[in-house]
């Protein structure tokens, strides 16, 4: 695989550092990661630029070296108005937002809040939205083992020991842990304690072709949520995946890297 | 130095197989499954009565502190407790120390300040106030506080309860986390500018540069024992050093689980089910309610992937025994116990133990013979240390007079 282009730039009246990597050649697509920060996603990133310019942000502390840079961020308008900041310094005019989990409510606000700016969204397993019935789980409390149940649809496959291997090098183990903690408390002072911070206000905002992935195995955010937010944006449509849990692009790459690029296509 | 006595108000009455059907004494234990509101009534008035049994055999202060949705310790408002200790040694050399209120899960914390005020106030100008960030479990999980703002809420809180007991008119708070357009506290502390500052860690450096930065008294909660808290205490030496503060013991306290009889044995024999108790039900907490995602600041986190951490010790596979050698618990015979403590005292320069004299399913009958014992045969060889080359400048002034010998909580020296 070829090695991105990694740009840094200091946004947010110089408050914020970021990385974006950008690979691929095409259209402009932006990948916004998950919870569990850019890393993991790097060979699912790589699949979607055989035929578009990907450009993949690390969310705001955690780029190395910059850990309290999320602090000047103090709640969704804030995030909302940042990455307006960052598109721009891109050069990015109407991309397509694709988001997984934390990353796909991040992707369908700010397509909310500009939909003309927004040419297409895809939603992989978004949280956002809530439900009584269907309580979803608190990523950041869970037992080592309730999370690989609640993430892989096979707990001790292939996709899932990828995801919690960790380095045998002291220095570099400790890097890791700590990459993966952070992007947590990051991303996660967005939507704690429950992930529900007003998207249902704002959804009907969405206007851009959108396509939800779901794992049907998801132990997160159960797959019935696919259709509560079809039902909110207009036209959306709803791709289920099989032997899938809360990672689908990590699990099921093929079919979703597929459905993805046929979408955006 | 001073020696106080420490309370956590756990549920006493477990059943034996609580270990089987939870996995934490945090969070998941539900309350009608195993516990009873009148017996739970009954452990806060037993708790109350022994606090107060120290207090007339000799201890210098009080502590009470806050924990939530747990079996371990729910003085959910340690401020009630506090209330009631005060009011009952009314004009008495006791401390009463809160250990205590937990900023980053009060909104506005100006309601602490007006809590502690009226404490001080209660109390005659008695009152240490102690403001500990919170556990994870307890901020965040109990009171929804976002993880990675725990600690710069509890910074913005500290300094605006500071700011709003001594302000001399009415002020502004416009602040990250709090605003508030007019502040003017009733009452304020008789304490001036503020009562005595403790904050309570567990150990992570970024708390103990805090506290130092701020000239505040550093309490180390551990709960393993004198033995394990020298690298703890010798690099919060180092920084008092590096930060330009004098090695005066006053700034460091710690607290320590003790159970002394009239022999080792017997006192191996009668504590050693309560250790268990403690340690294998009360203390054990599921990893995944501690270490939160962001809870710990990024180079205290990185500092804690580093280190050994304290919790890969699992508490349920250790007995009685493990706990006494690894002292855990101090326990022994009154020789024992203050030759230990005496070491320990010295080893890590504690100027103020906050002695744990009820663990676990201790009776109230236990805990008092142990109060007793101990402050008959253990605290007069302890008070006197330190005293002669160090002020508690971390202490009440108005208590500050130095104490007769075998004087036990007597008129206030100083205010009278």
């Amino acid at each position: 695989m070829a090695n991105p282009e990694v740009r840094r730039f200091k946004l947010w009246q110089d408050r914020i550092q970021t990385e974006v990597e950008i690979s691929g050649s095409g259209p402009p697509l932006v990948w916004l990661h998950g919870p569990w920060g850019l890393n993991p996603d790097r060979a699912f990133v790589e699949r979607l630029a055989s035929d578009n310019t990907v450009y993949a942000p690390r969310f705001p502390g955690t780029t190395r070296g910059d850990p309290d840079g999320v602090r000047a961020l103090v709640g969704w308008l804030d995030l909302a108005v940042y990455h307006g900041e960052l598109f721009n310094r891109l050069e990015l005019e109407a991309p397509a937002l694709a988001g997984h989990s934390f990353g796909a409510l991040l992707a369908a606000e700010i397509a909310a809040v500009t939909p003309k700016l927004v040419r297409r969204l895809v939603l992989i397993d978004p949280v956002g939205l809530w439900r009584d019935d269907q309580p979803v789980k608190n990523w950041m409390v869970l037992s080592d083992k309730a999370r690989r149940r609640a993430l892989f649809a096979d707990p001790d496959g292939e996709a899932a020991r990828r995801f919690f291997e960790v380095p045998k090098d002291p220095e570099e183990r400790v890097n890791t842990l700590a990459q993966f903690n952070w992007s947590l408390a990051c991303t996660g002072k967005f939507v704690w304690p429950i992930a529900d911070r007003g998207f249902k206000n704002r959804i009907h905002r969405v206007s851009a072709p959108t396509l939800i992935v779901w794992g049907n195995a998801d132990g997160i955010i159960a797959p019935a949520y696919a259709q509560e937010f079809a039902k909110g944006i207009s036209g959306a449509r709803v791709e289920l995946v099989d032997n899938a849990a809360h990672l689908p692009h990590l699990e099921q790459s093929d079919a979703v890297v597929k459905a993805v690029l046929d979408f955006l296509r | 130095m001073k020696v106080c006595m420490f309370h956590l108000m756990p549920y006493r009455e477990l059943p034996a197989d609580f270990e089987q059907r939870y996995n934490s004494a945090y969070i998941e234990p539900v309350w009608f499954d195993i516990a009873d509101s009148d017996k739970v009534g009954q452990f806060y008035n037993a708790t109350l009565d022994e606090m107060l049994f120290a207090a007339k055999a000799g201890m210098h202060g009080l502590c009470t502190n806050q924990h939530h949705q747990n079996v371990y310790g729910f003085m959910a408002n340690p401020s009630i407790m506090g209330a009631v200790l005060a009011r009952a040694t009314n004009g008495q050399n006791i401390g009463i120390i809160q250990l205590g209120s937990t900023l980053p899960s009060t909104t506005p914390p100006t309601r602490i300040a007006e809590e502690y005020a009226m404490l001080d106030c209660i109390s005659g100008g008695r009152l240490i106030a102690g403001f500990p960030t919170g556990l994870p479990a307890d901020a965040v999980l109990s009171n929804g506080v976002v993880p990675i703002e725990q600690r710069e809420r509890y910074r913005e809180a500290l300094a605006l309860v500071i700011k709003a007991w001594s302000a001399k008119e009415v002020f502004a708070w416009n602040g990250k986390h709090y605003q508030l357009g007019m502040v003017n506290l009733w009452p304020r502390p008789i304490q001036q500018p503020h009562p005595p500052v403790w904050i309570p860690g567990a150990g992570i450096s970024g708390t103990a540069d805090y506290v130092v930065e701020h000239d505040h008294c550093f309490c180390h909660l551990s709960y393993y024992g004198l033995k394990s808290a020298e690298e703890v205490s010798d690099r919060y030496w180092d920084t008092c050093a590096r930060k330009g503060r004098d090695d005066n013991p006053f700034r460091y306290s710690f607290l320590q689980l003790i159970g002394v009889a009239d022999t080792d044995a017997e006192a191996e024999r009668i504590y050693g089910p309560h250790g268990e108790y403690f340690f294998n039900k009360l203390l054990y907490s599921a990893p995944h309610y501690q270490q939160i995602p962001g809870c710990l600041e990024y180079e205290g986190m990185v500092q804690a992937l580093r280190g050994t951490s304290r919790s890969s010790i699992n508490l349920r596979e250790l007995k009685a025994k493990d706990f006494f050698e690894r002292g855990f618990i101090v326990v022994g015979s009154p020789k024992t116990v203050r030759q230990k403590l005496l070491d320990g005292v010295k080893r890590l320069r504690i100027g103020h133990l906050l002695t744990l004299l009820h663990f676990g399913s201790m009776p109230t009958e236990l805990c008092k013979s142990n109060i007793d014992l101990f402050a008959r045969e253990v605290l007069p060889h302890l008070a006197g240390q330190w005293e002669d080359k160090y002020e508690d400048l971390w202490w009440p002034e108005r208590l500050r007079a130095r104490r007769p010998a075998n004087a036990s909580g007597g008129a206030m020296a100083a205010a009278s």
